[in-house]
């Protein structure tokens, strides 16, 4: 029997399971069951990324257990299978950590750098049936699959039979799925197996994302719009403070730390919408959230980008680099540990409970600005600014002067993110891409201006921790070191080289003109949130 | 990918029963194997029940019009295929002649399917044809059912002959005594004799036993319905010897 890529994939339309019996009454009398083999139980683990990357693809991944070696099976958006061996594994796991194979390949490009961690969890009965012609010879196998459901929640789900043909017999087999469906009350359109697991928890898949999706009205009080996205902003940071804590993969710190900065342009360039006790108490508070991530982050920048440094040596070797590495890596699990003790203490605890209920308790006064102002009146500010401070940038203005410009940079992007909503999708697109190429550059210039104080720090530490050792460090790797630093260098002489031509393809009237489009879009039904929803007439304050 | 011929120039040697349980036990073994039933009487495509039909013919097969791919047909069995007989394979020697270079043929047929199967076996019809020839240019080896009479390996040796006599391709011959009735001491001694003078003899043999005849009632493989019966047995050694000998 070889492979029959385009096998039919059937499911009770209802609570009711469907038996061998069934399943023989509704082929008879033109087809036969053959001798059923005994039924095995299999346990089925769902993977996906903490990001849904592989739901959002349309893969469905399952790792799958049971009395056959477990193995990795892999379902496209098309309903094609693909499966490989995959021995024993424990979840979370990295896909760098997967066994070679077929479904190893196609979920790396999806899943990149995030982890697969357990999205339900089932337990399935499974049997193989034939079905034999008027000859008895075997034309198509159905497989019957009875999933209990054990995590997020109980539940069990319709059962699922997947017809495959007999090479040769693909006439024969349609038609057995067309008499399940017609006569054992089956259905062709099954939902993904995954889904129907969460839909019993009363969950979804793609619940989370790191993007601001909040859905704001250009018409609704400025305060109320704020609240709403400082709320969001506030569930994801949490909803990331599990996976940092227990270092699941680089991205939930990032995305912490993503929510934070948020968190805090919004307090600094909108936090006149609200009442001035809130800035003023919680401002702080963040900045000592974000600095408290911060080294773990650098390490983690590090850490990530360091095959490609490593490569890129030409005098050196990456053996000679080693010991550098094994620094990163010794420093990260410090850090690491830090920051896991700074999300776990009393003062973390209290400042996420007292900023929800800062933002829970506000009250929306019924009048005041209204969201699309707010957001036109910033945005435009932001938008002079890094104009302003852009222009007057030359090559050879220190860099400190390119650092600020990147921080009015990010204010803006969050500005424009937190507002999205507001703006018309297509308008909103090309401004980003506007200043995504700008933000680029000065991001490259800073990022490597970091490394290369960073790269010093590291030698020096790396020196006064073996000072008393037997073992110094080796004189190749600080080389080595030295080489990096010079294509560090290299790189952020580049981006300085880079940001004239960047700077003036922001500050084009072009790109001015489709920012003013922008900010006028706000208040107009292009936009993506309800028009109107304010106070009659609104807009002219 | 190997090619395997059953063959013999006389008929009722017990070609078709090897190539159904070599075919089946190289399967067992995890290779992927084709069945080409060449003979329109079509006994290999009964034992695996499958209905002796293919679209267009004999003649569309040959003459390529068809690929032979939407013609395989998946036995009960994992990894072994059967491309069905058709009764229009008893004038394959006159579609034969209508080609350039017959002889080669079957091998260009079959070059194809190279990604799909590590071995397919060739059932033959007996007699000395057109299609024989074609077949003997593909084969890497032929497997020959000899019943152990003195007439058998005249037939041999003619085959042999025939072989050293022909152009191109020639593959191994491998001769094995089947049929093989234990009361009659000519076939014993032939038997037993026969392999330690010749190398193109096998070892291994195949005994005549009933539960070989019964292939016909089961519709299957000896070791699919009888897996630990001697006729079975008897057939793993045929196949062990054959693989270490010609794959």
């Amino acid at each position: 029997m070889q492979p029959f890529s385009s096998d039919v994939l059937l499911a009770a339309d209802g609570p009711g399971q469907p038996g061998e019996e069934d399943v023989a009454a509704a082929l008879a009398p033109r087809f036969a069951l053959g001798a059923a083999g005994r039924a095995r139980t299999v346990r089925r683990t769902w993977l996906d990324t903490f990001d849904w990357r592989l739901h959002r693809a349309g893969l469905t991944l399952e790792y799958v257990t049971g009395p056959r070696p477990a193995e990795l099976v892999l379902a496209t958006a098309a309903g094609n299978l693909v499966s490989q061996p995959a021995g024993r594994m424990s979840w979370p796991a990295l896909v760098q950590d997967l066994p070679p194979g077929p479904v190893t390949a196609a979920v790396r490009p999806v899943a990149g750098i995030r982890a697969l961690l357990p999205a339900a969890r089932a337990t399935s009965a499974v049997q193989d049936l034939r079905v034999l012609n008027p000859d008895t010879k075997t034309i198509a196998w159905i497989r019957a699959d009875r999933t209990t459901v054990n995590h997020p929640a109980p539940a069990r789900l319709p059962a699922r039979f997947q017809v495959t043909a007999v090479r040769g017999y693909q006439p024969q087999a349609q038609r057995v799925s067309e008499l399940l469906c017609a006569a054992a009350g089956l259905n062709g359109h099954p939902d993904r197996p995954l889904d129907a697991a969460l839909a019993a928890a009363g969950q979804r898949a793609e619940a989370y994302s790191n993007k601001i999706s909040v859905q704001l009205s250009p018409g609704m009080p400025a305060r109320a719009a704020l609240q709403a996205v400082l709320l969001q902003l506030l569930d994801t940071l949490e909803a990331n403070v599990p996976g940092t804590i227990r270092d699941i993969d680089t991205e939930f710190l990032h995305d912490l730390r993503v929510s934070v900065r948020r968190t805090r342009s919004a307090l600094k360039l909108a936090g006149e919408v609200l009442p001035a006790r809130l800035p003023a108490r919680f401002r702080p508070e963040f900045k000592w959230l974000g600095d408290l991530t911060t080294p773990t982050r650098d390490l983690d920048v590090y850490l990530l980008n360091y095959g490609d440094m490593a490569e890129a040596l030409v005098s050196a070797t990456p053996a000679e680099l080693e010991p550098f590495h094994v620094h990163l890596a010794r420093r990260r699990v410090l850090e690491q540990r830090a920051l896991a003790r700074g999300l776990r203490s009393a003062h973390f605890s209290q400042l996420a409970r007292e900023w929800r209920g800062a933002l829970t308790g506000l009250t929306v006064p019924r009048t005041g600005e209204r969201a699309a102002d707010l957001a036109t009146r910033r945005l435009r500010r932001a938008h002079r600014r890094v104009l302003r401070e852009g222009r007057v940038i030359s090559a050879g203005s220190p860099a400190e002067q390119l650092h600020d410009l990147r921080k009015r940079c990010k204010e803006l992007r969050y500005l424009l993110e937190i507002f999205a909503s507001l703006f018309d999708p297509q308008a909103y697109q090309r401004t980003l891409k506007d200043l995504k190429g700008l933000q680029d550059c000065l991001g490259e210039f800073q990022d490597r201006q970091v490394q290369q104080q960073e790269l010093r720090e590291f030698a020096a530490q790396m020196m006064a921790d073996r000072a008393l050792s037997a073992d110094p460090v080796p004189v190749t790797a600080l080389l080595a070191m030295g080489e990096l630093a010079g294509g560090i260098g290299r790189a952020q002489q580049q981006a300085r080289d880079e940001f004239a031509e960047r700077f003036g393809e922001f500050a084009s009237p072009a790109s001015n003109r489709r920012f003013l489009d922008l900010t006028e879009s706000t208040g107009q039904s292009g936009g993506r949130g309800e028009p109107g929803g304010g106070r009659p007439g609104g807009g002219g304050e | 990918m190997k090619i395997l011929a059953t063959y013999n120039i006389k008929g009722g040697v017990g070609k078709t029963s090897t190539a159904v349980n070599l075919s089946y036990l190289a399967a067992q073994d995890g290779l992927r194997v084709l069945l080409w039933d060449l003979d329109p009487q079509a006994a290999a495509s009964y034992l695996f029940r499958i209905r002796p039909r293919v679209k267009g013919g004999g003649k569309a097969l040959i003459k390529g019009s068809r690929e032979i791919d939407d013609s395989i047909k998946g036995t009960d069995f994992a990894d072994l295929d059967l491309l069905p007989a058709d009764f229009t394979y008893r004038n394959l020697d006159l579609v034969l002649g209508a080609t350039k270079k017959p002889t080669r043929r079957i091998a260009r047929l079959l070059a194809p399917l190279s990604d799909q199967y590590d071995v397919i076996f060739l059932d033959c019809p007996p007699g000395i044809s057109l299609l024989s020839e074609s077949v003997l240019q593909a084969a890497d080896s032929l497997l020959v059912p000899l019943i152990p009479t003195i007439l058998s390996l005249r037939t041999l040796d003619q085959l042999t002959d025939f072989i050293s006599s022909s152009d191109g391709q020639r593959p191994q011959v491998l001769a094995f005594f089947s049929m093989i009735d234990q009361r009659k001491t000519l076939h014993r001694e032939i038997a037993e004799r026969l392999p330690a003078e010749r190398g193109d003899v096998a070892a291994a043999s195949i005994p005549a036993l009933s539960q070989i005849e019964r292939m016909s009632v089961e519709r299957a493989p000896v070791a699919a319905f009888a897996p630990h019966s001697r006729a079975a047995q008897s057939y793993q050694a045929l196949w062990a010897e054959v693989r270490d000998r010609t794959l």
